[in-house]
């Protein structure tokens, strides 16, 4: 196997350790490539065609390389209830990405989640995992304006 | 700057909704100001509205708290002098009706410490189950009349007993904590919070069925939940406490990859064994054949939370606690248009009156219904609200327990854009496998778009109601037989706001983008040119009237408004 997915080896190397295996890829990685498919697929004897099935899947694999800041807009019941469209559709206005996409610059990703967990102070949005509450347009557009001035 | 004499230690509410509203900064100040008292860390005491919340614990035991607590130098001073200002006191009302008992630690100990579970009780419940005979601790899980808090609501004492009675080589015990509801922050909490708590009732299921191998399924979204069960289970291991009968336990994480679905008992299995997520016909029971085939038994994290209590108090002391049907508490995860949105622990049989308007706050003048169970529940209406709260009253509504999601919805939401939003959810975490799951969501989310935007026919109405029970009928999994639930519900409660959508173009509660318009009221207006910078189209000329042609609904003049001269109404 290539060097440069010999994190892998940390895992044990059985099938249910799948979905582990494809998590530790796209934790170094911030995403699952082609090449790292066929890494995976090597390491646990399943054929890639299975791989990608799972991938596919589960909504947490990525297979295209996300910006530098990752933006997750949470459209859980209580974020919606609300008003989590509005912010859906300041972010988009601000960053000019749809979800699921990455700005051409790399910068900004975006995607909307189910539920971050902190439904009592929606709406509610993470960017690289930080969490910020109780969004409305003033604080959603100067919480990326600071991000894209970094 | 010296602190209060009186000030034994400071607790900070760390878990993660804390750290959102922005405890981390606070517990640094504290840290670095509070000089030689210390500053411990906690979870979450589930009055999530007055995050961060911190506690000044005093000399003689007592408390006082402080909420909504800033970070700069004046508030932390306050703090330390132990200052009136800012003071927060738990609502009268809400300590009254609160039962706290699953939830008792949480808040009140560093989570990650080991003594300081032990030292409030923590393992008593195992130390007295190891004690007893195995299939004595079953029948004590079955006196407690303990039923399954994922929802579902099965017996767990029978439950335990399936496994129990099996012959295998090896037997397996699941945590499922793939909390999936949106809406739903039980579960998280008590990892966070209690660790330790969850565990010591897997150990206790572990001995009462002969279970070898334990997995605790979790949220990959759930980063401090994981890594908090991570300490504990070392620090299990690092006391031996993971050998039960002479044989060691293996204790084991995954993380799921985030497939609602995945909360189904055979999905979540599927999905532990590295496959897709989708479930299977049942039976074989996983009791009978589980994880890689072998017996398998699956509670959920609230439910395992309650194990201890029960084999510490025993059986009996817990039913004394709730209802006919369901007995102990439930733990509710309170959102939505409320003033106290939060976790709230309370016994089975309480009303939903006391929930929403007494623990919650809510103005009783603008709440509409509630939504039990997310998006496999349904909406209950404020006219139903003295509807006990136990299994069998609320499925009796056509609503479900759920895991415990509570959304308040408020008189401006509209209950048809409520039950496209769930459509929505459920159509795409639909696996796929069965037809009428996969396909029937997709054409009622499909019949929902239409009639929000302004397209729908009576004949849209019917197809709803027709469709709901087929797909109920017609799939394997919990995910397609409650699927529908959301648009049952409105249509039995709310149908009035179906036909008003459809045959005159009405949304009552003026949220469907596609009747309104937005109207400026020049006698209100006072001409500081808000809305005009704010509109993001220009919409908004300098006479301030507002071209409905151009606006996108955005509300942002709404909220700019100070005198609220700008507000949604009927179109044409």
């Amino acid at each position: 196997m290539e060097k440069k997915y010999g994190f892998l080896e940390k895992i044990d190397r059985e099938p249910s350790n799948l979905i582990k295996g494809l998590q530790a890829v796209q934790g170094v990685e911030g995403f699952v490539s082609d090449e790292s498919i066929k890494a995976v697929s090597e390491y646990f004897g399943i054929p890639e065609v299975e791989i990608e099935g799972v991938l596919s899947f589960y909504a947490q694999f990525k297979r295209v390389k996300p910006g530098k800041y990752k933006v997750s807009l949470c459209d859980g019941t209580a974020c919606h209830i609300k008003g989590s469209t509005l912010v859906h559709n300041w972010v988009c206005g601000e960053l000019g990405i749809k979800d699921g996409e990455t700005d051409k610059d790399g910068n900004f990703s975006l995607e909307t989640v189910a539920c971050l967990g902190c439904c009592s102070l929606a709406p509610v949005m993470s960017v690289n995992g930080r969490v910020y509450a109780k969004l409305d347009r003033k604080t959603t557009t100067k919480i990326l304006k600071e991000y894209a001035s970094k | 700057m010296s602190t209060n004499a009186a000030i034994k230690m400071f607790r900070v509410g760390m878990a993660s909704c804390g750290i959102a509203a922005g405890a981390e900064p606070v517990m640094q100040k504290l840290v670095e100001q509070a000089g030689s008292v210390p500053v411990e860390p906690t979870g979450c005491l589930g009055h999530c509205y007055a995050e961060p919340l911190v506690e000044a614990v005093l000399n003689d035991g007592s408390s006082v708290f402080y909420g909504n607590v800033k970070e700069d130098d004046a508030s932390i001073a306050n703090i330390l002098a132990l200052g009136e200002k800012g003071r927060f006191v738990i609502p009268a009302v809400r300590k009254a009706k609160e039962l706290v008992k699953v939830l008792a630690l949480a808040g009140r100990i560093n989570p990650t410490r080991f003594e300081d579970y032990v030292a409030n009780g923590g393992y008593a419940g195992l130390k007295r189950a190891l004690a007893m005979a195995p299939d004595a601790v079953v029948n004590e899980v079955k006196l407690s009349g303990l039923r399954g808090r994922g929802g579902g609501g099965f017996p767990t004492g029978n439950k335990w007993s399936f496994l129990a009675a099996k012959k295998a080589d090896q037997k397996i015990l699941i945590c499922n904590a793939d909390e999936g509801d949106p809406g739903a922050f039980m579960d998280r909490s008590l990892m966070e919070s209690a660790p330790h708590q969850v565990l010591e009732g897997m150990l206790i299921g572990a001995y009462a069925t002969g279970a070898t191998k334990l997995f605790i399924y979790c949220r990959a979204e759930y980063p401090m939940a994981i890594k908090h069960l991570n300490i504990a289970i070392k620090q299990i291991y690092d006391h031996k406490l993971n050998v039960v009968n002479g044989r060691e336990l293996e204790i084991i994480i995954k993380e799921g990859a985030g497939a609602f679905v995945c909360g189904e008992e055979t999905a979540l299995i599927a999905s532990l064994e590295g496959q897709r997520g989708t479930p299977r016909f049942r039976p074989p029971f996983p009791t009978d054949k589980g994880w890689m085939g072998y017996p398998s038994m699956i509670n959920n994290v609230e439910t395992y939370g309650n194990i201890p209590l029960i084999l510490r108090d025993g059986g009996a002391e817990f039913a004394k606690v709730g209802t006919e049907g369901s007995k102990g508490t439930k733990i509710f995860a309170l959102a939505g248009d409320l003033k106290f949105p939060g976790l709230v622990e309370v016994p089975m049989g309480i009303t939903l009156r006391e929930i929403v308007f007494e623990i919650g706050g809510a103005d009783p003048e603008k709440v509409k219904a509630v939504q039990t169970g997310g998006p496999s529940g349904g909406c209950i209406p404020v006219e139903l609200f003295d509807t006990p709260v136990d299994y069998d009253s609320l499925r009796s509504l056509g609503a479900i327990m759920g895991s415990g999601g509570l959304i308040v919805i408020g008189k401006d939401r509209c209950m048809v854009e409520t039950a496209r939003y769930f459509l929505n959810f459920t159509h795409r975490e639909s696996c796929g496998k069965c037809t009428f799951c996969r396909v029937g969501t997709t054409r009622m989310f499909e019949t929902l778009e239409r009639i929000v935007a302004g397209n729908g026919t009576m004949e849209d109405l019917d197809f709803l109601a027709d469709i709901g029970p087929k797909i109920k009928a017609g799939s394997l999994c919990g995910l397609g037989q409650t699927a529908p639930n959301p648009v049952l519900a409105t249509l039995r409660y709310y149908r009035h706001e179906y036909e008003a959508h459809v045959k005159d173009h009405y949304c009552e509660a003026m949220q469907c983008n596609s009747m309104v318009k937005l109207s400026l009221d020049q006698s209100k207006c006072v001409k500081c040119r808000l809305c005009i910078k704010t509109c993001p189209v220009g919409a908004i000329s300098d006479d301030f009237v507002i071209d409905n042609t151009k606006c996108t609904r955005c509300n942002s003049c709404l909220s700019s408004c100070p005198k609220k001269a700008i507000t949604r109404v009927k179109k044409g």
